[in-house]
């Protein structure tokens, strides 16, 4: 055997549209917003519609990246995730009614508060009940898809049903702390404070989970996990628990999601979850299962599309995401980011 | 020979209805290079893939360094300090070469010195380090996937074809970077068609054919013996 | 003969022949056996649901596909024949119109989700399904114009089938001969031919590709069987199936709204009644329409009754209130799925 020669190091080189278009997904969002314009014609209007649409898009992206991340871990899909959003809401309403006497002061400091509270009351009990759900309803059925979509529908029905036995068979009306009533008028138009709240939460809560997944460890483990997690457990990992520790961190994100949600409607129901999740599913499928960046542009246009079809005409609000789905599908079948599976 | 690190006593395996091992007895002795060669299809790779616990033996017991291990989860094999090279390299296309080799080092940061070693064996992994390791090439791939084997000492590699489908110039990289490997007194369970490669590193060697291993030795004795070969293997490998 | 009615899908167990044997004769003879209004809306119910359970089975159990559109389809042929007879005015022409219409819309659209769901993996078509069956539902309701919104459409089917028509005068065996008797033999008839037709396709060779596909999709597709157009295929029949037992609904109803033909309610009810009857066992379609229809009309009394004997003890009157049927439901269910799968059907043949 002869020795080796120089080996010359050599990266291929990508043409610039090539490197562009993974990053493509990107720009369909200022391009919703153009188009948005262009159809409202009125400033004040659209800079309000986009505002909540983009508050709602925060919403629904906390409520779909856990899923979209146990779905890439672990190729479980979750029907039953619409449970922990309607339980989270019930939970923080719970604490925001017993904590009346801070969220009617006119301070924001004590409002903040009140909401804090509850938030982290809701995700920690949807947090556990994440942790059960997974030991009861979802172990048995790993790698089956058909039971798996099957129990955790089930585990939906169960779940939304005990919410009435335990608050009721009513929907509970709710009013906003003191200081995130009303809006701020911007460039004439109203925008109301609790959407940039959830805007700025939701920012914020993306901007953690990225920094999270790209410079930890244990984020390491999950981008690796999608994509080969035979290898990761190779490597000495023990994936199942990472799973557990996602499974439960995306039953919180969505109580958290549901509180943030109920706090929008004014309203909470046993169903909310269920509705809610429409989007979150058309959301999950453009993005791309298993990607987060995925999910969380799908999350803005969702919202966006939703907010200027009610605008503009109201009982096509859902079908409009509906082509939006169809649309996305027809260009990338696989969703707008979808993750490369080693196997 | 010293006493085996790693003992296989009729093992069987089975994937879905086929079954693949039928009684897989082997022996790998502590230091230096095993060889296990045979045709396509005979269940090398299933033999690594059972030892490393992402298939499990129906039947038969597996020892390493002590233990029985046939039941112990792969995360567990793999902490024990066997590192692994699968046939596919299993490369995280989305991560970089960086992110790739802090994942490797399990037990924690990878040690400056061994870095500095392997980057002077691979030397495209110190050009690429930031990069996504799906844009690397086949022989780049597979030098990441190795050096993910060696980011830290285990006292058991297994590596599965790491020169398939690759150019002589990199095959001779790698081969090199095994001889290092070799000569710092690794054990290694190597699955290698190039025979050239096999002939150069290994110390002992066992045939496989039929899920079975039917014939063990020194690797010598069956690098000088066409027709040895030529009845277990079906070919002669002396042309390659 | 008896046998080739079947397909050859014999029952293959005496328990289960006697079962269905005495199902088939109580529904045959209902109005007859239990008179009153209340069981035949009881029969008659039973009688399209075990078509509607059976198409959705030819999904669900025979090539492994979940859907959440099934309600879509079950009310797209129920508004077809509502919207039919609304416009072209009552007669047999505008049940007919809308029937052929309606199956002819929902495989068209069942169509459209296969393609594009099928092709990339089985678990979108879930997820797509469910989101456009809700956009459907919402929309069905708020077109009101059009669907008559939330409060839905009442109109008038041929005389001949309402009870102010009586062909004969008198009773037989304590039932008058009027037009709801006639309504009810072609509901029992067309559902009882509707059921034999399914029970063909799943013992067709197209039957048996589909089971090798659920079994194993990738070895299907490697033998040469295009899967995608199979699964898309078996999609389609069953939606126009379960369009023309929406149909049947809205003639015996004689009215649809969202709640009785669209709602997601209804599609869990579907859910139950197949798993608990038995997947991929055609007969598993009528058990579980059958006991989850007498259970549903007959249970929940019992669960009132229940409710007021523990009405001291804390929580336990809340858990068993007629209004959390659908918790026990959901709990049978659940329990279904992980201990036995091949469901009622299964453990009477004994392969559960």
């Amino acid at each position: 055997m002869s020795i080796a020669p120089e080996h010359v190091p050599k990266m291929e080189t990508a043409s610039l549209g090539e490197r562009l278009a993974p990053h493509a997904p990107l720009l369909l969002v200022p391009v919703l917003m153009i188009l948005g314009f262009l159809s409202i014609t009125n400033t004040s209007s659209w800079l309000t519609l986009t505002v909540s649409g983009l508050a709602m898009g925060m919403m629904i992206f906390i409520m779909a990246s856990g899923l979209t991340l146990v779905f890439g871990l672990m190729d479980v899909i979750n029907f039953g995730h619409g449970a922990f959003v309607s339980v989270g809401a019930f939970i923080g309403v719970t604490i925001l009614f017993a904590l009346g006497g801070m969220t009617e002061q006119p301070s924001i400091l004590l409002n903040l508060l009140a909401v804090l509270v509850a938030v982290t009351g809701a995700m920690a009990g949807t947090a556990i009940m994440g942790w059960a759900f997974e030991r009861v309803i979802v172990k048995p059925v790993y790698g089956a898809h058909l039971k798996q979509i099957l129990v955790t529908m089930g585990g939906l029905i169960i779940v939304e049903q005990l919410i009435h036995v335990v608050w009721g068979p009513d929907e509970i009306f709710l009013t906003r702390p003191e200081t995130l009533k009303g809006a701020v008028t911007f460039a004439g138009a109203a925008i109301e404070k609790y959407r940039l709240l959830a805007v700025a939460i939701g920012l914020v809560l993306f901007l953690v989970m990225r920094w999270t997944l790209k410079s930890t460890k244990i984020g390491l483990i999950v981008r690796a996990g999608v994509e080969n997690g035979e290898m990761v457990e190779a490597l000495g990992y023990r994936l199942r628990l990472v799973f557990i520790a996602v499974f439960v961190a995306g039953s919180a994100l969505a109580g958290l999601g549901g509180v943030m949600w109920g706090l929008y409607q004014e309203v909470v129901t046993a169903h909310m979850g269920q509705q809610i999740m429409i989007l979150v599913f058309i959301v999950v499928i453009i993005g791309g299962l298993g990607s987060v960046e995925g999910c969380f542009i799908g999350a803005l246009l969702v919202g966006l599309m939703q907010n200027y079809t009610a605008f503009l005409e109201p009982k096509l609000a859902l079908v409009s995401n509906i082509g939006l789905m169809v649309a996305i599908l027809m260009w990338r079948p696989q969703g707008m980011m979808p993750v490369v599976k080693a196997k | 020979m010293s006493e085996p690190i790693l003992k296989l006593s009729g093992v069987h395996t089975n994937i879905a209805q086929y079954h693949i091992l039928q009684g897989v007895d082997l022996e790998v002795p502590s230091g230096g290079v095993t060889m296990l060669l045979g045709r396509n299809g005979v269940g090398k790779t299933t033999t690594l893939r059972t030892i490393m616990g992402l298939w499990r033996a129906h039947q038969g017991t597996i020892d390493f360094d002590g233990a029985d291990i046939t039941a112990t989860p792969t995360p567990a094999i793999a902490r024990r300090g066997v590192g692994f090279v699968p046939e596919d390299m299993g490369i995280f296309s989305d991560l970089s070469v960086e992110e790739n080799m802090i994942l490797a080092a399990a037990d924690g940061p990878i040690d400056k010195q061994r870095l500095d070693w392997l980057f002077t064996v691979f030397p495209p992994l110190r050009t690429f380090w930031k990069n996504p390791a799906g844009n690397l090439s086949g022989g780049q791939k597979q030098m990441l996937s190795i050096a993910r084997a060696m980011a830290q000492e285990r006292r058991l590699y297994l590596i599965d074809e790491p020169t398939k489908g690759l150019a002589p110039a990199i095959i001779g990289t790698l081969a090199g970077a095994l001889r290092d490997l070799k000569a710092q007194g690794a054990t290694i369970l190597l699955v290698e068609q190039n025979f050239a490669v096999a002939k150069a590193l290994g110390d002992s060697c066992a045939v496989m054919d039929d899920g079975r291993i039917v014939w063990t030795g020194a690797m010598v004795e069956l690098a000088e013996d066409a027709a040895l070969q030529e009845r277990l293997m079906g070919l002669s490998m002396e042309a390659a | 003969m008896l046998v080739n009615l079947l397909s050859g899908d014999r029952p293959r167990s005496r328990m289960l022949t006697l079962v269905l044997v005495a199902i088939l004769v109580g529904l045959a003879f209902a109005p007859f056996l239990f008179p009153g209004t209340r069981s035949l809306e009881t029969a008659a119910r039973i009688c399209i649901f075990i078509v509607l359970v059976a198409s959705y089975d030819l999904m669900l159990g025979y090539s492994g596909i979940v859907s959440f559109a099934h309600t879509m389809f079950f009310g797209i042929g129920a508004y077809g024949v509502a919207l039919a007879s609304t416009h072209m005015g009552r007669g047999f022409d505008a049940l007919l119109t809308g029937t052929v219409a309606g199956a002819l819309v929902a495989a068209l659209l069942a169509l459209i989700i296969g393609l594009f769901s099928l092709r990339v993996r089985a678990i979108f078509f879930a997820m797509i399904t469910l989101a456009v069956a809700s956009a459907v539902a919402v929309l069905v309701s708020q077109l009101s114009g059009l669907t008559g919104g939330e409060d839905g459409l009442n109109y008038r089917i041929p005389r001949a089938l309402t009870p102010a028509f009586k062909f004969a005068d008198g009773s037989f065996l304590g039932v008058r001969m009027n037009g709801k008797l006639l309504n009810y033999y072609l509901i029992f008839i067309a559902s009882f031919v509707l059921f034999l037709l399914l029970l063909r396709i799943v013992n067709s060779p197209f039957g048996r590709v589909l089971q090798a596909i659920r079994e194993n999709d990738f070895r299907a597709e490697s033998i040469g069987y295009r899967v995608v157009l199979y699964r898309t295929v078996a999609t389609c029949i069953s939606a126009a199936v379960a369009a023309i037992a929406g149909s049947l609904f809205a003639i015996w109803l004689r009215y649809v709204g969202p709640d009785t033909t669209l709602s997601f309610e209804i599609m869990i009810d579907i859910l139950l009644m197949v798993v608990i009857g038995g997947m991929g066992t055609m007969y598993g379609a009528v058990i579980g329409a059958t006991l989850f229809v007498i259970a549903q009309n007959y249970l929940q009394n019992l669960m009132g009754v229940a409710a007021e004997t523990v009405s001291a003890v804390p929580l336990l009157p809340d858990l068993l209130n007629p209004d959390r049927w659908l918790l026990w439901l959901g709990v049978l269910f659940v329990l279904s799925v992980y201990f036995f799968p091949s469901g009622v059907v299964g453990r009477l043949r004994g392969t559960s």
